[in-house]
């Protein structure tokens, strides 16, 4: 009896238990924010309110939510006793919800900089506990941007009610990263431990600040802790180098096949004629405007696929600048046959006057191409590495363009007399090769691909008459650096210019990186003025 | 490459040909070359000034200091072009980087009439004090003085073009290969310049300079001045240039354009004739970018830009090359016609000066000279 009665009130004790458990958990979400608390958020001095805030947000709630946002865009006034907050162009009681027109003495809240960062990262924590997980994710993004400035319990309660893994995964960084700074020795010791795996940028300068020295006293008190704050930085650094490395190396590897892109067509033009095309760069442009006219028709015309556009620029943008180049070479390079420097300046005098035209016909400004939504973003491969799509999607391009062009140069029969009159240009034409018929073809070949390019750089860069100018020196170097004749040699040059512009450009800054790389070509071509791979043997001096 | 004028090319020499038959059998200046070269002297050194200076303003006859300025700004051009024509004319080097001799010439004045503005305050320049540097580098040094800064313009260019020289023609880069190289040259200069942290000024160069030798600048008399002093400069190099290309360093340096290898299985070192007429070029060109800087008062990284170099061998295309008369004349036209299109017809310009690299490299390869010879020797 005795015992019974007491597993009776034992199990009415756990039932009220629950019970009680449950109404915690119930109850702050289904109350609403009063008007007191509203009211020692809004006013008051900087302390006093951001202790209020600190309270308020224990106890998560939607209103909260949308009382903060309206806080940080300047819509909520205080009138007497009442908070008044802006909907739509209406002034609403906060504790009544009826829309009131505000007294004469109504002020609206002012919050300093101070406040306005704390109002947003509570925000941000209330919106660790939003339905939507994108929301989620980047609340959790921002706070870890700077884990200090959120409430530990808050993200306890998130990662019980946590569902999504990588939300999880960061939450539980997050909780690491304040505990570090919490009193238990045993979870600051757990949470460094945990910490090693953190990415984070913002991590790393609080495991930094943790063993700094504070009037001569470590901020961190205990020597296990710091050890233990050492090898996780150690760890983290090492993992931050390597996405810094990483990310160098793709940079590097974009930059050069956009330089390999621009300089391709004319290492085929100067393989084959001895013609340095000085308005490689205007082609380049024309393919870029050609590019913006498809876009500018498809929004016009096809809105429905606008977003498909560049895909049908692609043609079109090597159509029009080949086009363009079969006529310049029919017009004026074929009448300078064996006059490379003349041919220069008359090369030169046609990109003064595509600059001219294009100006004339679009204008002096910068035309807007945009990227389509399938290129805009990046695949986050690291913390601190970002590779973007619009970059990757060229790379592709560019490795795409430089299969074709080898297919067509070496198993193509076009191919193998391009190949032919670059090697010797007599003996070809004595065997039957139509030798002007291969420059015309070629000089379209090399000027559409710089459409190519054009097409490509749209993407990246601004679209404007005089963009070819900025690219005509870098495309040179690549073709004086990798030689002429070979695809191989243009390929390492430009990628090899790439990466290494990009490299000296973290260390010395893009102009003095510039500045040694073409110092680096003038010396290198003392010691082979072919460029890397030149042909050897009899064809050289052909 | 053809020979440009048949009668100066000793097509069948004797084996041992005594030195003075490798003289051309012409005359220095023929009587009325003489005769027009003296007239243009006298008057770019008497009737401008009188007209600009003497004459009132109210008269026609007056000339407006504007025009002095803008002719004198163009004597510059054409010693450029004339420099230009004793590499690319006689010794088939195109260089593309021309405009960077320039610029280094221009600079080492604007050094001496910077520091002749700030000498009054004994501050810093404004662009070095923005940079929070408290003494002038060392590059700096001695350009109060104008006679070492005199050096420098004409000693940086030589200088620089002798070391690249040196490196370019010893390994047998010519042709294009050289061309580009020389623009890239002058692009990685101006990329230099650009930067604040050079010490010239960055983007905006030296400028707004007050003085010149004590003398205020920006009056009448200064603008005439200048104008003479270019004039007087303008032909001395003519004959200096006409001497050299007359001589036996003259003959073998045509040589080497035609023939490059048959030069050297005669024994020659086409490097050191090469390198001289380079690196003279390039000293020429520093003076009158000297000259240049006071005359329109700014000197900033633009006139490094490959484009201002490109245009110089316009010049010397239209004008003719290789006759060292041509391209002076060449200069004048082509920045007499940019100083009146880009007022009227800003947008015009650029067709038209497109339109002269195509036309002139198609139609007419040896410039007026080779027209007018052309149409004399058709008459006989």
């Amino acid at each position: 009896m005795f015992a019974s009665s007491l597993h009776a009130r034992l199990r009415v004790l756990r039932a009220l238990f629950a019970g009680a458990l449950l109404l915690l958990a119930l109850v702050p979400v289904a109350r609403a924010l009063t008007v007191a608390e509203a009211l020692s958020i809004a006013s008051g001095d900087t302390d006093a309110r951001i202790a209020a805030l600190h309270r308020a947000v224990q106890t998560p709630d939607p209103q909260l939510a949308e009382y903060l946002h309206k806080l940080l865009n300047d819509e909520v006034q205080i009138d007497g006793d009442r908070v008044l907050v802006q909907r739509g162009s209406q002034w609403v009681d906060l504790g009544t919800g009826q829309a009131v027109t505000p007294s004469d003495n109504a002020q609206s809240v002012v919050n300093n900089n101070y406040v306005r960062k704390e109002l947003a990262s509570a925000q941000a924590a209330l919106d660790l506990f939003a339905p939507s997980a994108a929301q989620r994710l980047k609340a959790v993004q921002r706070l870890q941007d700077d884990p200090t400035s959120v409430d530990r319990t808050l993200v306890e309660r998130a990662l019980q009610t946590e569902k999504d893994p990588a939300i999880l995964d960061r939450l539980k960084l997050l909780h690491a990263a304040i505990l570090l700074t919490g009193p238990n020795t045993a979870e600051r010791l757990a949470a460094a431990r945990e910490l090693a795996a953190s990415n984070y940028p913002a991590v790393r300068s609080l495991l930094l600040s943790r063993l700094d020295k504070v009037d001569g006293k470590f901020v961190e008190p205990d020597a296990a802790v710091r050890a233990q704050i050492q090898s996780s930085l150690a760890a983290i650094d090492n993992r931050l180098a390597w996405g810094e490395r990483l990310g160098t190396l793709f940079s590097g590897i974009s930059l050069g096949s956009i330089l390999l892109l621009a300089a391709l067509g004319l290492a085929v033009t100067y393989g084959l004629m001895g013609v340095i095309n000085m308005a490689q760069g205007e082609f380049i442009m024309l393919g870029a405007y050609a590019t913006y006219v498809m876009q500018w028709l498809f929004q016009r015309y096809l809105p429905g696929v606008e977003n498909y556009a560049l895909i049908a620029a692609v043609p079109v943008s090597f159509v029009v600048a080949g086009g363009v180049g079969i006529v310049v070479e029919r017009t004026i390079i074929r009448r300078l046959y064996g006059r490379p420097l003349e041919t220069l300046l008359a090369t030169w005098g046609v990109s003064l006057v595509l600059i001219q035209l294009v100006r004339s016909l679009f204008g002096p400004q910068n035309v807007q191409v945009d990227n389509p939504p399938w290129m805009s973003g990046g695949l986050h491969v690291m913390a601190n590495l970002i590779l973007p799509y619009n970059r990757m999607v060229i790379i592709a391009f560019t490795a795409a363009v430089l299969l074709g062009m080898w297919l067509l140069i070496a198993r193509t029969r076009f191919g193998l007399f391009v190949r032919a009159v670059t090697q010797n240009r007599s003996m070809a034409a004595c065997v039957g090769v139509r030798t002007p018929r291969v420059d015309m073809l070629a000089f379209g070949l090399g000027t559409g691909i710089a459409g190519l390019a054009g097409c490509a750089l749209s993407q990246i860069a601004n679209v404007s008459p005089e963009m070819g100018t900025q690219y005509i020196v870098d495309c040179f170097m690549v073709v004086v650096l990798g030689g002429v004749g070979q695809l191989t040699g243009t390929v390492t040059a430009a990628m090899g210019l790439g990466v290494v512009n990009t490299l000296l450009e973290g260390v010395a800054g893009a102009v003095l990186a510039k500045i040694a790389v073409l110092g680096v070509i003038i010396l290198f071509i003392q010691k082979r003025p072919q460029g890397l791979f030149a042909l050897k043997g009899r064809s050289v001096e052909a | 490459m053809a020979a440009i004028t048949p009668n100066e090319l000793p097509l069948s020499a004797p084996a041992r040909a005594p030195r003075a038959q490798l003289q051309s059998p012409t005359a220095f200046l023929p009587l009325w070359g003489w005769g027009v070269f003296i007239a243009l002297l006298l008057g770019a050194c008497v009737v401008v000034p009188l007209l600009a200076l003497a004459v009132p303003q109210g008269s026609a006859w007056h000339l407006s200091p504007y025009w002095v300025g803008l002719a004198g700004k163009i004597l510059c051009y054409a010693m450029v072009a004339l420099a230009m024509d004793l590499v690319w004319g006689y010794a088939g080097i195109l260089s593309l980087g021309h405009g960077l001799f320039f610029a280094l010439g221009g600079y080492a004045m604007g050094m001496y009439l910077n520091r002749a503005m700030t000498a009054a305050s004994g501050n810093l320049p404004d662009f070095m004090q923005f940079m929070q540097w408290t003494q002038y580098p060392w590059y700096w040094a001695g350009t109060q003085h104008f006679a070492w800064a005199m050096f420098l313009a004409v000693a940086a260019p030589g200088l620089l073009a002798f070391v690249f020289g040196f490196f370019a023609f010893r390994s047998r880069i010519k042709g294009v290969y050289f061309s580009i190289i020389t623009q890239a040259l002058t692009y990685a200069a101006m990329l230099l310049f650009f930067r604040n942290e050079t010490g010239f000024g960055g983007n905006n160069g030296l400028t707004d300079f007050k003085t010149l030798l004590g003398f205020p600048m920006g009056t009448a008399g200064m603008t005439v001045a200048l104008f003479v002093v270019s004039s007087v400069v303008l032909a001395a190099m003519f004959l200096f240039a006409r001497w050299l290309v007359r001589s036996k360093f003259g003959r073998v340096l045509t040589a080497i354009r035609d023939a490059e290898s048959r030069v050297m299985f005669c024994g020659y070192n086409p490097l050191w004739f090469k390198l001289a007429v380079w690196t003279i070029s390039a000293m020429m060109c520093g003076i009158a970018g000297a000259l240049y800087a006071p005359q329109v008062g700014i000197i900033n990284p633009s006139e490094m830009s490959p484009a201002n170099s490109i245009e110089i061998a316009i010049w010397a295309a239209i004008g003719g090359r290789g006759t060292l008369v041509g391209p002076i004349v060449g200069a004048v036209l082509v920045n007499g016609a940019k100083s009146v299109l880009t007022v009227s017809f800003p947008q015009f310009w650029l067709y038209v000066l497109g339109g002269l690299f195509i036309v002139v490299t198609l139609f007419a390869p040896y410039g007026l000279v080779g027209l007018v010879r052309q149409w004399r020797m058709r008459r006989g």
